[in-house]
């Protein structure tokens, strides 16, 4: 009996002996060598692992950052700058700043604006209906309110307004991750300079059709006119396809476009209010 | 009674204008003709702006290979070469013309005495046929002369005609046949020569007892035409459907008709190939069913091609106030209209006016996995599975299961007791899935 237990005892040690001594060879063998910098960038990181940088999650990001040895072309939208500038002397590199920016919703095609003709009734998604017909507004450009972009935001950053059917996008979460330009099938939403005291000015529209057809649709589309083209002074503002375009890098965010965009279409945010010698119109309440 | 095995529906038939003979309806006041009127590429005007023309010219010249020739329907002059809204509710090229009289082509033969004596060659019928630009009659208008231009290799052995008008409410086929039935029938030998088959095959639903009898009568004329009478079922218009019905065979998945030696042409086609190539009278107009439970006075009516839909629904007695939907096509396979500024295209075969009662989709409820879908699905498919997929943000996977066979019949959605939006899904699936192959390609 006693024999019995020891004769198991001794051969399941020794079997764990060797176990041991050819594991110890085999992790020698295959040993994978980490630079330790990739755990510290990674712990500064997020997590949220929402592909805004441009790499497949946050681990991939901080391996890559570390691999090179430079922020070039290295931003995480999530963390911004701030972050950047911790990461910078994990690696001995000094990151460049970079100017924060926000996602912009580019229609304003609204129940009100832009009355419904039409009812849908089958699948809500954006991407679908999109393949079907233009919309129950009958704008081929316009927002389509099924909400793609809200299912495609991890930071709960945008909801569909019930009395618009138009998405919001709000300001303190959105972290500029890209995810719902890609989402949107009609490439509305475009991540814009986020500006001075988040004052932003930009066409609401992305329609290319003449200014007579797109009216009828929409009451605040771009007709093309290029009111605003020959208003503007720093040659920010560009015409192609009956559509006006503010490069926000050269715009000075003076206003005047606002002012005379016949059909409200330019819109300014987080303005102050005008002086009441200076008639606003365009005029967006904040979301 | 044959009938194709796997899978299938029976809805409502709802013929209401089966026993409505074919009424030529006015010329419109201007034609809008859509390019986009086939599949593939869309073909390049070749007037412009101020142009006189008249009934059958060219208009539109198709380049590519799969592509087809646009006439015009009408005489006048061309007021604008822009974008219209078409059937689809875009914006697509089109043009415009303001009609001035009736004038036709002189090479047009606009009598209606019947021509059985085919002289042109194999090569001349494709020719003609091409120059035409005719396309399927049924609703997909893929042009026709690629179809007859059987790829090396290959050999077709027996021509299928489809007269089968599985949709519910249709009746444009049917009309066709017991009304041009003859010439409908030289279309067919037409076709067969074009194709060098002995025999040919006409598919027609038994609930057409009148077309089958008269057409019977017919062929015993004429050597090699049988007539197929088919047991009532849903979607027996599909090409692979048709096949395995009439000369039970089975087109293999993701191939063509051809791969079996067969090649399906719709009743419709068939007129209109007797036309071009007997009468020289290219594609400018076709048969469209107006018809719904709700309209006065459903019909039938023969419109030239870029008449404005609003021509058609009055003459039907007018859109009734509680429609909700106009659907083009039939009611199974077709699309509802956003608008209805559009005007009639080479494969709009019906439009179908429905109100709130019968257009309203019922509220959904969770899948139950009963497999309804799976037993009624024509192509063995499991709809319930592509359409998780898809709703899991998994459409790619869609693949596997095959999910290019599906032919959009809405058997699925139709039969389903959960009123869940499977072929909305599917279909998401199809152009995720498409896009997929195409980029795979390049």
């Amino acid at each position: 009996m006693n024999t019995a237990i020891l004769f198991a005892v001794i051969t399941l040690s020794i079997i764990g002996v060797l176990s041991a001594i050819i594991l110890y060879f085999i992790a020698q063998k295959f040993k994978v060598i980490e630079d330790p910098r990739i755990d510290l960038v990674a712990e500064l990181l997020p997590g949220a692992n929402c592909g805004g940088c441009g790499f497949a999650g946050c681990r991939n990001f901080a391996e890559n950052i570390v691999k090179n040895e430079s922020l070039e072309n290295m931003f995480c939208p999530v963390g911004g700058n701030d972050l950047l500038k911790q990461i910078g002397p994990v690696i001995g590199q000094v990151a460049e700043e970079k100017e924060p920016t926000i996602a912009v919703l580019r229609c304003n095609g609204s129940f009100a604006n832009a009355p419904s003709k039409t009812q849908y009734d089958g699948v809500k998604s954006c991407y679908f209906i999109n393949t079907l017909y233009p919309g129950d507004n009958a704008c081929p450009f316009s927002c389509l309110g099924a909400g793609d972009c809200v299912v495609s935001c991890q930071f709960d950053a945008i909801y569909i307004d019930e009395t618009t059917g138009l998405p919001v996008i709000i300001e303190e979460k959105c972290v500029s991750c890209g995810a719902c330009v890609k989402a949107c099938p009609r490439a509305i939403i475009e991540l814009r300079k986020k500006g001075k005291k988040s004052r932003r000015i930009y066409v609401s529209c992305v329609n290319k059709e003449k200014g007579a057809i797109s009216r009828k649709n929409c009451a605040v589309s771009c007709i093309g006119c290029g009111k605003c083209v020959k208003e503007c002074k720093f040659e920010a503002i560009t015409l192609e396809n009956n559509l006006a375009y503010i490069d926000f890098n050269k715009c000075t965010l003076c206003r005047k476009c606002v002012a005379v965009c016949p059909q409200n279409s330019i819109h300014e945010l987080n303005f102050p209010e005008r002086k009441a010698s200076q008639p606003a119109s365009g005029v967006v309440e904040e979301n | 009674m044959k009938t194709f095995k796997l899978g299938g529906v029976h809805p409502k038939e709802n013929k209401l204008s089966s026993n409505q003979k074919i009424k030529e309806i006015g010329l419109p006041k201007t034609a809008t003709i859509s390019l986009t009127q086939c599949l593939g590429a869309s073909p390049e005007p070749v007037v412009v702006k101020g142009d006189k023309v008249k009934v059958g010219q060219l208009i539109a010249k198709g380049n590519a290979f799969i592509s087809a020739n646009i006439h015009t329907s009408v005489s006048g002059t061309v007021t604008k070469v822009d974008d219209a809204v078409d059937a689809s509710g875009f914006r697509r090229k089109s043009i415009v013309i303001d009609v001035e009289g009736d004038e036709w082509l002189e090479t047009i033969d606009r009598s209606t005495i019947i021509n059985n004596n085919i002289v042109a060659s194999k090569d001349e019928i494709i020719a003609k046929i091409k120059e035409a630009g005719i396309v399927g009659m049924g609703g997909a208008t893929f042009p026709t002369h690629v179809k007859l231009m059987v790829p090396q290799g290959k050999k077709a052995q027996s021509l299928i005609i489809n007269g089968v008008e599985c949709e519910p409410y249709l009746t444009s086929d049917h009309r066709v046949m017991l009304e041009r039935g003859e010439e409908m029938m030289i279309g067919v030998r037409i076709l067969m020569k074009a194709l060098e088959v002995e025999s040919a095959y006409i598919g027609i639903e038994n609930n057409k007892k009148d077309a089958i009898d008269y057409l019977s009568k017919l062929s015993e004329k004429s050597l090699g035409i049988h007539i197929v009478p088919l047991k009532v079922k849903y979607p027996q218009g599909g090409e692979k459907q048709l096949i395995k019905a009439a000369v039970n065979r089975e087109v293999p998945s993701g191939k063509l008709p051809i791969e079996v030696g067969c090649v399906v042409q719709n009743v419709g086609t068939a007129l209109a190939v007797y036309e071009a190539v007997q009468k020289n009278k290219p594609l400018i107009d076709r048969v469209v069913t107006v018809t719904g439970t709700s309209v006065k006075n459903p019909c039938n009516l023969l419109a030239r091609i870029g008449t404005p839909i609003s021509m058609l629904l009055e003459e039907a007695g007018g859109v009734p106030e509680d429609t909700k939907k106009v659907i083009n096509g039939g009611p199974m396979m077709g699309k509802a209209l956003n608008t209805l500024e559009v005007n009639v295209v080479k494969g709009m075969s019906g439009l179908v006016i429905m109100p709130e009662s019968e257009s309203k989709r019922p509220s959904t409820a969770n899948c139950i996995r009963c497999a309804k879908c799976t037993f009624v699905c024509p192509m063995g498919l499991a709809p319930y599975q592509i359409s998780l997929m898809t709703e899991s943000g998994n459409a790619a996977l869609a693949e596997d299961e095959r999910v290019m066979d599906c032919m959009e019949c809405g058997s699925c959605s139709y039969t389903c007791p959960s009123a869940r939006p499977l072929l909305d899904n599917i279909r998401v699936a199809k152009n995720k899935v498409g896009l997929i192959i195409r980029s795979r390609a390049k």
